[in-house]
């Protein structure tokens, strides 16, 4: 294994798979963010159910949250073996021409040449991620556990973090376009036959996850989802931290 | 003479090669690493010798002056290589490749070696696949044959319109191969410079470092050329820029006489030239005479476009001279004819000097799919070069200087005058006569490098033979000469590249030692060089220096050599009374100006002895036994 | 036609740490119908006659085989055609343009002078297993061993490199994964290049680390200057080999059986 992470070809090869790893992991989370288009609900909102279902799932056989935390343990692992393998690539990458004279492109899509710079914004952007809903650091509109879809709410009405959120999603678009397809290409799943499918596959996701992603913080920024319900307004309100 | 034995052994034509084999000496495989080759080249011929040899166990240094082994020259090859396999059932034999080589040649060859060369012509085609060559397949998974200029069956195996390219990558990849395996060590963009001789035999050479301008010394028990030919005496050929005489003619000057220099190849379907500047010509697959058809107007001055040029207003000249083989006619046949066609001003395109090579009549019988399919590189390759759609218009070619068959004068066994001293592929003169059929320079190639002399140095290298150091006396003069050769040109201090005197002397041969010369001519010619070449001495311009990586000068050390080559060139066309092959002297046609040959005379090799301005010629006299001479008609 | 040139000098023999730089030509009245490296003839041909420096460059066959011509013409590898430099035409430029030709630019093609670099780095990664190690000798009859077109095909695709080295300049992380790729992809789809289908790829692949290629980023800039066109499915080829050849389990090796 350390032999294959030594070599350019097999560290590539990893840095897809982890890519892989997240990016099935981002599927997962546009599906489970949908439950929020469900509004707030009669008695409990259907993700804020889905959330403690989340913590809640293999219980008894499984401690509490051991899922959700086996699950952030690998994307964590994933993220760091993700990005150290391309620091490292990078740098190889650099010693391999001289440094003076960039190669002109010729014919390289927008998408690739801003891999690095996408990755890099990505990662700030998780960051902040994290510490709005995971941590709830950042209490600029009120987010508490177990409230997910008041959070959401209170959040998605402040037209920057809907532009945040909304910028956040074309880089997730352009990183992937390149990336979902590379990974295919790096691994050798890809055949001369299944190419430009591959190519139009990788598009349609991407497609896909935008609109996926994209779609709850517009249907809050809109009003076209209720706020949430009272109860759990009232641990959440507003007023409280103006 | 005792040198002068071209070693035939006996028994009937087809066991003479069984027979060697079967009595040579053998070098034990304990003894082989102390055993140690120099192989200069490294195309077909050569890197396929130094990885045999290597493979066997042998020590082999291997010399290019490319940057890699893998750029040699015989990588342009297009067309194919033929073997006497008979897929295609018809009656087929490695006797008929044999009688049709020779008969190609105009009888100017050796039956032993064109026979030897006919029935290892299926092994080739083995080794080739094996090692990875990807020749064209039908739907069956079989090989694919196609028919080739001169011939009347399918015999040409064929990776698409680049089977040199893909031949050369089968032994380069060998002979790297070997290199990781620590029996060969490849010395690229080295130059040989000359043969040392010790004790009369080969044991070493001289080369130049072109990187560093070093001169190195490098000792063995048996040398190998297969420097290729040398057509780029012309100035403008199909060879490429860097293809030189060299290491044949240092070798020549040392000792080797030198065979038939009179016998080039002008090959028929090239693209005519169109600059001044122009730095090469390139060649057409011949396989494109399969389907199209050559023509020039009836009438001189005839410019309308081609397409409108009614059919009874078009020449087929090949067709109607040559019904039985047509556009398929032998390669000096089809050249000459088109000469002949455009001295009688039928000639087109901007000098006059090109005939339409046309498909429209192909492209309406089969579809321009098939065409396609066949041809599709080559015509991209047209109309990258000219500009013109071959599809829309028919192509222009015009003859070009192509292939040398002299070269080295060796024996049965590969072997030049030198002792130790051997020569393969096209760097001797032995297997093509006065005339070379398409798909056989491969084939020659191989079979030299993979299964003749792998065995025939091996019967040097057993004869015990002193050790030499390259700190040896020999080395030493040699070593002073190649200094001093090179300090000359140094020392001219003029201000003309060798680029230009080469070109002045190329017109000077390819006017008056080319497809058709005549005594008058050539004696023009002698007289014509040799002033070049004393201009050369006394206004050459190269590059400070000497010490490092110095182009200009490589150069005109190559220029050198070709201006001396090119006199003896000119004094064997003078002295073979006779039209055979490539050599076509005006003096001796047939009525209707076809080749007349002088067999009563010519039947035999001129080998010449070096001898500065005065070379001596030597006769090797060619006994036929299984052939009747015949005089060559494709009508 | 006229033309200005901005060549890259470089080593002009006195000084080892040269680090080089371009030099402005003028030339005048090159014809359209000649080559780039026809038109670099004639300048040379005339700074002879003014008794100065020839500038260095590879070629041989000019006529696109070969691959010893190795210049950057405008930034572009070969040039603007996607072709050989020695099949680029004058015809293909302005009359008037400026035109800057340099060298390769890979920290694995060393500079020897000029515009001539060493490529011996990809001699090297052939040595590490592309080719089929037979040996000269008696060979199976080729027909015993039915190969289809279409895998002819595929082989030939990639087989048709001519090791310019173009996919390397062009390639922002000096990568030879489409040179490694086109050999190992000609080899391994072959029925006679199954027995050493791992060897190779995972020798060739450490080789090209050895030598301190870069690797693939998948942007195909390779391909969009091969004069062959290759493609860079050879690449993911290149990639499934090797990924295959590492997650293969080797055959444990049997126990010497001893006479005991």
């Amino acid at each position: 294994m350390l032999e294959y992470w030594r070599s350019t070809v097999g560290k590539k090869q990893i840095v897809a798979l982890t890519g892989a790893i997240l990016v099935g992991y981002l599927i997962l989370h546009m599906l489970g963010n949908l439950n929020s288009a469900f509004g707030p609900g009669a008695d409990e909102a259907r993700v804020d159910w889905y959330a403690s279902w989340l913590r809640d799932f293999g219980e008894p056989l499984l401690p509490h949250a051991f899922v959700l935390w086996l699950v952030r343990v690998v994307l964590l692992g994933a993220l760091i073996v993700h990005i150290t393998g391309i620091a490292q690539l990078v740098k190889r990458y650099r010693e391999a021409r001289p440094a003076n004279f960039p190669a002109k492109r010729i014919g390289r899509s927008i998408e690739s040449i801003a891999m690095l710079g996408t990755g890099a914004l990505l990662l700030a952007f998780i960051v902040f991620h994290v510490l709005q809903f995971t941590t709830f650091t950042i209490q600029i509109t009120p987010v508490h556990e177990h409230t997910v879809y008041a959070n959401l709410y209170w959040a998605f009405q402040k037209w920057y973090f809907l532009a945040i959120y909304l910028a956040a999603l074309i880089l997730v678009g352009m990183h992937l376009r390149h990336g979902v397809w590379s990974i295919f290409q790096t691994l050798g799943l890809d055949s001369p036959s299944r190419n430009s499918m591959l190519r139009h596959g990788a598009t349609a996701l991407v497609v896909v996850l935008v609109v996926g992603f994209a779609s709850v913080p517009i249907l809050f920024f809109t009003d076209v989802l209720d706020p949430p319900l009272t109860h759990a307004a009232l641990i959440a309100l507003p007023g409280a931290f103006s | 003479m005792t040198v002068f034995d071209s070693n035939i052994p006996d028994g009937p034509l087809a066991d003479k090669w069984q027979n060697w084999l079967d009595a040579h000496t053998l070098v034990g495989p304990r003894n082989r690493a102390g055993k140690k080759v120099i192989v200069i080249g490294t195309g077909l011929a050569g890197s396929s010798c130094a990885a045999s040899l290597g493979a066997q166990g042998f020590k082999v240094k291997s010399f290019c002056f490319q940057d890699s082994p893998r750029r040699a020259h015989s990588i342009a090859a297009q067309g194919g290589i033929n073997a006497a396999k008979d897929y295609a059932n018809e009656g087929d034999s490695a006797h008929r490749l044999f009688y049709d080589t020779i008969k190609g040649g105009d009888f100017r060859s050796r039956e032993a070696n064109v026979m030897r060369l006919a029935q290892l012509s299926e092994n080739i085609i083995d080794q080739a696949v094996a090692q990875g060559v990807p020749f064209n397949r039908e739907y069956s998974g079989a090989l694919a044959t196609r028919s080739f200029g001169g011939v009347l069956v399918q015999r040409t195996f064929y990776t698409r319109g680049q089977t040199g390219q893909q031949l050369l990558l089968g032994a380069y990849s060998a002979l790297e191969h070997q290199v990781k395996s620590g029996n060969v060590e490849v010395f690229n963009r080295h130059e040989m410079q000359d043969v040392v001789l010790v004790d009369g035999e080969a044991r070493g050479v001289i080369v130049r470092n072109l990187i560093t301008g070093e001169i190195e010394r490098h000792a063995a028990d048996a040398v190998v050329l297969a420097s290729g030919g040398y057509t780029n005496v012309y100035y403008l050929s199909t060879n490429a820029m860097g293809s030189n005489v060299t290491a044949t003619w240092r070798a020549h000057k040392r000792g080797a006489y030198f065979a038939n220099p009179c016998y080039t190849q002008i090959h028929p379907t090239c693209i005519p030239q169109s600059g001044e500047y122009q730095s090469k010509l390139t060649l057409m697959s011949e396989s494109l005479r399969n389907d199209g058809r050559i023509w020039v107007p009836r009438k001189s001055g005839d410019d309308r476009p081609p397409a409108e040029i009614p059919e009874a207003e078009r020449y087929y000249y090949l067709e109607e001279r040559y019904p039985a083989f047509g556009n398929l006619a032998p390669r000096d046949i089809a050249s000459r004819a088109a000469k002949v066609v455009c001295d009688d001003g039928l000639g087109v395109g901007g000098t006059g000097r090109g005939v339409f090579l046309d498909f429209r009549d192909a492209i309406i019988d089969q579809g321009k799919e098939t065409i396609e399919r066949k041809y599709g590189n080559l015509f991209e390759m047209y109309s990258r070069i000219t500009g013109d759609d071959p599809y829309e218009t028919p192509m222009m070619i015009y003859p070009a200087p192509h292939y040398a068959m002299g070269g080295l004068w060796v024996d049965y066994e590969l072997q030049t005058t030198i002792p130790g001293l051997f020569a393969i592929g096209e760097a001797n003169f032995s297997d093509h006569g006065a005339n070379r059929l398409g798909a056989s320079a491969l084939m020659q190639c191989l079979a030299d490098g993979y299964f003749i002399s792998p065995h025939t140095v091996t019967n040097h290298l057993a004869k015990n033979s002193e050790p030499v150091s390259t700190s040896d006396s020999a080395f030493d003069e040699v070593e002073s000469d190649v200094r001093g050769h090179i300090q000359e040109m140094m020392d001219v201090g003029g201000s003309t590249s060798a680029q230009a005197f080469h070109r002045e002397m190329g017109h000077v041969m390819l006017d008056k030692c080319g497809m058709s010369r005549t005594a008058e001519g050539l004696d023009e010619a002698l007289a014509e060089v040799r002033a070049i070449k004393e201009e050369f001495w006394r206004d050459l311009r190269v590059d400070p220096g000497d010490e490092e990586f110095n182009q200009s000068l490589e150069y005109a050390n190559r220029v050198s050599d070709f201006f001396e080559l090119g006199e003896l060139m000119i004094q064997d066309a003078r002295r073979r009374e006779e039209s055979c092959g490539g050599h076509f002297r005006e003096e001796h046609q047939t009525d209707d100006g076809e080749a007349l040959r002088d067999d009563d005379h010519f039947a035999k090799v001129t080998a010449w002895e070096y001898g500065g301005d005065d070379p001596v010629p030597h006769d090797e006299a060619l006994n036929f036994e299984d052939i009747k001479l015949a005089t060559r008609s494709y009508k | 036609m006229n033309f200005t040139l901005e060549i890259w000098r470089q080593f002009d023999g006195s000084d080892e740490s040269d680090e080089g730089r371009f030099e402005t030509f003028k030339v005048e009245g090159i014809d359209p119908e000649a080559s780039f490296l026809e038109m670099l003839d004639q300048l040379n041909e005339r700074l002879s006659n003014e008794k100065k420096r020839n500038i260095a460059f590879d070629s041989d066959c000019r006529e696109g085989i070969c691959g010893a011509c190795s210049l950057v013409i405008d930034g572009t590898p070969h040039g603007p055609q996607q072709v050989t430099s020695c099949q680029t035409y004058m015809r293909d430029f302005v009359d008037g343009q400026t035109i800057k030709v340099e060298p390769y630019r890979a920290n694995t093609f060393p500079v020897i002078r000029d515009l001539a670099v060493d490529r011996g780095a990809l001699d090297r990664v052939i040595q590490a297993g592309g080719y089929i190690s037979t040996t000269t000798g008696p060979q199976p009859e080729p027909n015993s061993m039915p190969v289809s077109p279409e895998v002819q095909e595929q082989a030939m695709d990639a087989a048709i490199c001519i090791g310019c080295g173009a996919c390397v300049a062009a390639c922002p992380n000096g990568a030879a994964m489409l040179f490694t790729g086109a050999k190992v992809t000609h080899l391994n789809v072959l029925p006679q290049g199954q027995p050493e289908r791992e060897s190779r790829v995972i020798g060739m692949v450490e080789q090209m680390d050895a030598e301190g290629f870069g690797g693939c980023t998948n942007y195909g800039e390779c391909s969009r200057v091969c004069p062959q066109e290759i493609t860079i499915d050879v690449i993911g080829m290149l990639n499934r080999e090797y990924r295959k050849a590492k997650v293969k389990k080797k055959p444990k090796p049997a126990r010497a059986m001893t006479t005991q």
